[in-house]
């Protein structure tokens, strides 16, 4: 079975958007902690970001929203996705910790590549211009699956899904055993049929954030024609 | 790989898909410096083209009782000392195959330098500029129009040099395959800390051997501004193993990295930045564009904790006096930026000072005159 992961931003109503999107069908959500600058996003995280941290979400509120969330959906796999500075000025190792105790089940950090810190446990990203040698290194550091960037970019919808991803996929099942989700760029139900064709999940952030706006009900339909997609 | 040169500080803290470009940058680099005809067309260009060596200037009346000699980077073509990091990245470029060029720029004079070369050799080229700054340095947004360069507002965040970097590495990530990003400061993911401290640190070696010349010693003090870093790195390196000679940066009071920061990672790098308790970055607030920005070079972060360096603050007000103070007494405009430094300088506790005079401060008139009418 494909794996739909959706991503949120942590606010104080994320919990209720997260089980609308498990209600949808996620199998995992993604939690952004929200970082002033974030080099690996587009517009429309960035702006959920700048929102969040206007309303006062920092490491500690976060990790609050972490909490509330898992104890709403205890069966879904909870993983916060954030940026190397959050970890550093609250303590790399204790970062891990108290996201483990509030029930993440893995983390991501966008800026940190492989060779930067490789005894933090988290899931490990790749893109189409990684070579065969670092594929082969996040695969083996790499918590759980591995994300396939599916293109040379920041993250926000495209009207097209990369085609740099067939010969990601490729290249990657060749090198690594874990499983491959792609994210980045992949906003409709046609996006999702085609990637997971390749891969065995995919990642929808920033489309989902929007849709997210229009409440949980408007959430948990967008994840159940994504869900529908992949599954049909 | 993740190894730095710069004790903890340093490091490649940006996406993955920016790591083979790193890679195949610092390969180049080292390839370029090993290369005697890298050296060879960088030298010809810095000398028939930029107008290197730039003189050592004696100031006797600006500092009663001190002899401060001003290195005069305000004298290289473009009036400011970013065009010897532009040029010696745009001939690595060249020979990395890289026809699209991206930049930032806060003050403007590195969005004007790289501008400047791309027009030399033909290159696309797009600077990223906040909206405050292209407000606050209008002439340098014109020229850089007038040379060819595509300047692109960035208008959310706080509109300045700190936004304007996130945006140029985020085209960065999105065209890597085409682009060569060329930074502007000793900031960002290695191998830049290092490739800009070493383009410019022609300014020490010329400084070097000039003030020797000049005053038949060594200075008892270096002073230079410090935003991202990268004139006063290039004039501390020449003096880092002359132990007597102290060395001082000076950042704006309202974004002292080194001064009131924490360690953090910005842009690619550990450093020290201005930022909260949770890692937010911070704004920096200064009437100099080219200081108004909440990180540094690791390097310098380093040099403080060893102790080798020393950073100190002046406030807009002070960069203010010394800016019209140098003008009246020496003739010399000083862009805002090294107006800094000359504040600092002129009450250091030292008699025979190199003062690295970074930039040339018609862009700054009209912000300068506003600010010492409202002194007045």
């Amino acid at each position: 079975m494909k794996k739909l992961v959706i991503y949120l931003m942590a606010e104080p109503e994320t919990p209720e958007l997260a089980r609308a999107a498990v209600e949808g069908g996620a199998d995992i959500v993604e939690l952004g902690f929200p970082f002033s600058d974030p080099l690996a996003d587009g517009p429309v995280i960035r702006r959920a970001a700048e929102r969040a941290l206007a309303r006062g979400m920092r490491t500690r509120e976060c990790l609050g929203v972490l909490e509330r969330t898992h104890a709403l959906v205890p069966d879904t796999p909870l993983v916060p996705m954030t940026y190397s500075s959050l970890l550093e000025a609250y303590g790399w190792a204790r970062f891990a910790q108290d996201v483990e105790s509030a029930g993440g089940a893995s983390m991501i950090v966008a800026d940190l590549p492989v060779d930067e810190r490789p005894e933090l446990r988290r899931v490990q990203l790749v893109a189409p211009t990684s070579t065969d040698e670092r594929i082969a290194l996040a695969g083996a550091h790499t918590g759980g699956w591995l994300y396939l960037v599916t293109v040379a970019g920041t993250t926000g919808a495209r009207a097209e899904v990369s085609s740099a991803l067939p010969q990601l996929v490729e290249r990657a099942r060749r090198l690594v055993s874990v499983p491959l989700y792609a994210g980045f760029g992949i906003s409709t139900p046609e996006h999702a049929r085609s990637v997971t064709s390749l891969a065995d999940g995919i990642v929808v952030g920033s489309r989902a954030l929007q849709v997210a706006e229009e409440g949980p009900a408007a959430l948990r339909g967008y994840v159940a024609s994504l869900r529908a997609a992949i599954d049909g | 790989m993740s190894t730095s040169a710069y004790g903890a500080y340093g490091g490649r803290y940006v996406p993955e898909t920016l790591i083979p470009a790193l890679d195949e940058l610092e390969q180049g680099w080292r390839e370029a410096l090993a290369d005697d005809a890298f050296h060879a067309e960088l030298n010809g260009l810095l000398t028939t083209y930029a107008g290197r060596p730039t003189p050592l200037t004696l100031s006797e009346r600006f500092a009663p009782g001190k002899r401060i000699y001003l290195k005069r980077e305000d004298l290289l073509h473009t009036g400011a000392h970013k065009l010897n990091n532009a040029l010696g990245q745009i001939v690595l470029a060249q020979r990395l195959g890289k026809r699209r060029i991206v930049a930032e720029t806060g003050a403007g004079q590195h969005g004007v330098a790289t501008a400047t070369v791309c027009a030399k050799f033909g290159l696309e080229c797009v600077v990223y500029m906040g909206e405050e700054d292209i407000r606050r340095q209008k002439p340098n947004v014109e020229r850089m129009g007038l040379l060819g360069a595509e300047v692109r507002p960035v208008d959310f965040g706080t509109k300045t040099l700190k936004e304007a970097t996130s945006e140029a590495i985020r085209d960065w990530i999105t065209n890597v395959e085409t682009t060569h990003y060329l930074i502007g400061s000793c900031v960002g993911p290695a191998p830049y800390p290092e490739l800009v401290a070493e383009l410019q640190s022609v300014i020490g070696r010329e400084a070097r051997e000039q003030h020797l010349a000049a005053a038949g010693r060594l200075p008892e003090a270096v002073v230079a501004a410090v935003g991202g870093g990268s004139n006063a790195i290039g004039i501390f390196h020449r003096f880092l193993d002359d132990a007597d000679v102290r060395l001082v940066g000076v950042e704006a009071a309202g974004a002292a990295s080194l001064g009131t920061g924490r360690t953090g990672v910005l842009h690619g790098a550990r450093s020290s930045v201005l930022a909260d308790e949770d890692g937010q970055i911070a704004d920096a607030h200064s009437i100099s564009a080219g200081l108004d920005y909440p990180g540094v070079g690791p390097e310098h972060a380093f040099l403080r904790d060893e102790g080798r360096a020393m950073y100190v603050g002046a406030t807009d007000e002070e960069a203010l006096l010394a800016f019209r103070d140098l003008a009246r007494t020496e003739g010399i405009i000083p862009a805002l930026e090294p107006a800094h430094a000359l504040a600092r300088a002129r009450e250091l506790d030292a008699e025979l000072i190199l003062v690295c005079l970074s930039g040339r401060g018609d862009k700054d008139l009209a912000e300068a005159l506003s600010g010492l009418e409202k002194l007045a």
